[in-house]
């Protein structure tokens, strides 16, 4: 007689604990706005990614088309992987003494690990994260990007 | 009268024979070759394959500096990529005879708990999946959403921040931070009796793991099963209680200690865990002092010539980082003592002479990230 009594409350209690497992799905099957899916391809023009988001590396230019980077290569050596290249350009001043600028800020956008140990140590504040993230690329030619724009000078009060 | 010829039948029913679980498996979470030695459907031994994803990452610290180290050990464990840092931050720190101030250690013990849910979030969902239920997969994704929104406002990325370096913080916390880790604990608190409701109490999941997988207290601490997996067989292993670092000595918090050693023990103490993890958030969320967000170092940081040993508690066990250095810039030689590793390694023991479906529910309650196993 017991067992038959354990064998039916046990039969109970399972029917229970899946009901109990179904009342949660089936609540939020009854309440559609709890969804949180977002759709994203088509809320593209109103995603917003947060201030601090790590896209990309990037070097901002102000309005007459001048950067901060004075071409230290500091980022170069903090940059664990290797994906940043500084070339330089030797000029001569007009006061005859010679001085390096940059001439190229090469970005391996394929090789960043978004890690942003060159950010952290530029010591002029020259490099600023992107918050671009739809990075796919049908050539990989278009990963490697040349940051500083072509035919734009370096800020005067970061130059002296 | 044709003849009858008398072949060798042979027992299929008692031949063992082998197959492969893995390397492209789903419920082996990642490329894990398991050498699975069968009668029948009954595990008689199980060998454990690995190296299919290693990187090397020991040997590449050792061409890297300090502070680049860190986005290295980001990509170990990755779902407790805070944590991996911790130890390389802190195996610095002790190393140069650095103070941190205060708030770094608040912030700091306040992401790891952060993150801590997060993985046992994970867990949950992969766990629940593993058994055969996908809603959980939904439900617990859903819930871990809510950090990775407060990682991402605060560090700028998800899952692997290389938010901490050595002496302090790349940044401060974002204004918003207290505020969205108190949201997400009202939050989770009301979403974690869901996660008992759908699954706890199921009594296929319960049938499923109550009594399986049982590894007891003395064979958990001779393999090293450490973390939640080691508290379930009663090893007391929590290293943020007897050695503590950050400021958990200011916190009070229970280590959780099973007795069954089961793979429904090991399910229970990791959702205890996530209850335990906001008792403490809520303990030092509101008393994160004022000051710097990291302490002065040297620009270049050389280590002093020797051995140096830092262990913290990673979502899934102990972890040691050991590094012999010589006085320059970058290390000798770092080794990493992965909970994983230690974990895997007790597999075997665990599972024989279970079911191969159990197999997958056992694989599961020892959350195994396989990126940490091979580094």
């Amino acid at each position: 007689m017991n067992s038959i009594f354990t064998y039916f409350t046990e039969i109970f209690h399972a029917v229970k604990s899946l009901l109990t497992g179904m009342k949660v799905t089936g609540r939020y099957f009854f309440s559609p706005w709890e969804i949180v899916t977002q759709q994203y391809p088509e809320n593209r023009k109103t995603l917003k990614m947060y201030d601090r988001f790590k896209g990309e590396v990037v070097m901002p230019h102000n309005g007459n088309n001048e950067h901060r980077c004075t071409g230290c290569g500091i980022c170069e050596t903090a940059c664990p992987n290797g994906s940043i290249e500084v070339i330089q350009n030797k000029i001569e001043m007009p006061d005859g003494k010679k001085k390096r600028i940059i001439d190229k800020h090469i970005y391996h956008l394929s090789m960043c690990t978004f890690c942003g140990l060159c950010i952290k140590s530029c010591p002029s504040d020259a490099l600023a994260w992107g918050q671009e993230f739809e990075h796919a690329v049908f050539d990989r030619a278009k990963l490697t990007k040349i940051l500083n724009k072509p035919g734009s000078s370096i800020l005067k009060d970061i130059a002296e | 009268m044709k003849e009858v010829i008398n072949l060798p039948v042979k027992n299929i029913e008692e031949e063992e024979y082998h197959i492969n679980m893995g390397p492209q498996h789903p419920s082996t979470h990642g490329v894990l070759r398991l050498v699975v030695s069968l009668q029948g459907e009954i595990v008689k031994s199980l060998k454990p394959h690995c190296g299919y994803i290693h990187r090397g990452i020991e040997k590449m610290c050792e061409k890297d500096t300090y502070p680049q180290i860190i986005h290295l050990t980001d990509r170990m464990d990755y779902l407790s990529a805070h944590i991996n840092n911790h130890a390389v931050c802190l195996l610095v720190e002790k190393a140069l005879e650095v103070d941190v101030p205060e708030r770094v250690k608040y912030i700091r013990t306040i992401v790891d708990e952060l993150n801590r849910i997060a993985s046992h979030q994970l867990w949950w969902c992969s766990f629940g999946m593993d058994m055969g239920g996908l809603t959980c997969f939904f439900y617990g994704l859903r819930d871990r959403e809510k950090i990775l929104d407060i990682f991402e406002e605060s560090f700028g990325s998800r899952l692997l921040h290389s938010y901490y370096t050595p002496g302090g913080l790349m940044m401060d916390i974002h204004p918003n931070f207290q505020k969205g880790v108190k949201d997400f604990i009202k939050y989770f608190r009301k979403k974690i009796k869901d996660y008992d409701d759908l699954l706890t109490g199921n009594i296929i999941m319960q049938l499923r793991t109550k009594g399986v997988g049982i590894i007891s207290k003395e064979d958990a601490i001779s393999y090293g099963v450490t973390g939640p997996s080691g508290r379930a067989s009663g090893f007391a292993c929590d290293v943020r209680k007897h050695h503590p670092y950050g400021v958990y000595d200011k916190a009070d918090f229970k280590e959780i200690l099973g007795t069954a050693g089961d793979t429904f023990e090991r399910y229970m103490m990791r959702m205890y865990e996530m209850r335990e993890s906001m008792k403490i958030l809520e303990q030092l969320i509101d008393n994160i002092p004022a000051g710097d967000y990291a302490a002065k170092m040297k620009a270049v940081i050389k280590l002093p010539a020797g051995e140096y040993f830092q262990r913290v508690e990673a979502a899934r066990g102990e972890l040691g980082v050991y590094v012999v250095s010589d006085g320059n810039k970058t290390p000798y030689r770092m080794k990493f003592r992965s909970p994983n590793f230690s974990n895997l390694s007790a597999l075997d023991h665990i599972s024989r002479g279970v079911k191969i479906a159990d197999l997958v529910a056992i694989g599961g309650s020892l959350d195994y990230v396989i990126p940490d196993i091979d580094r």
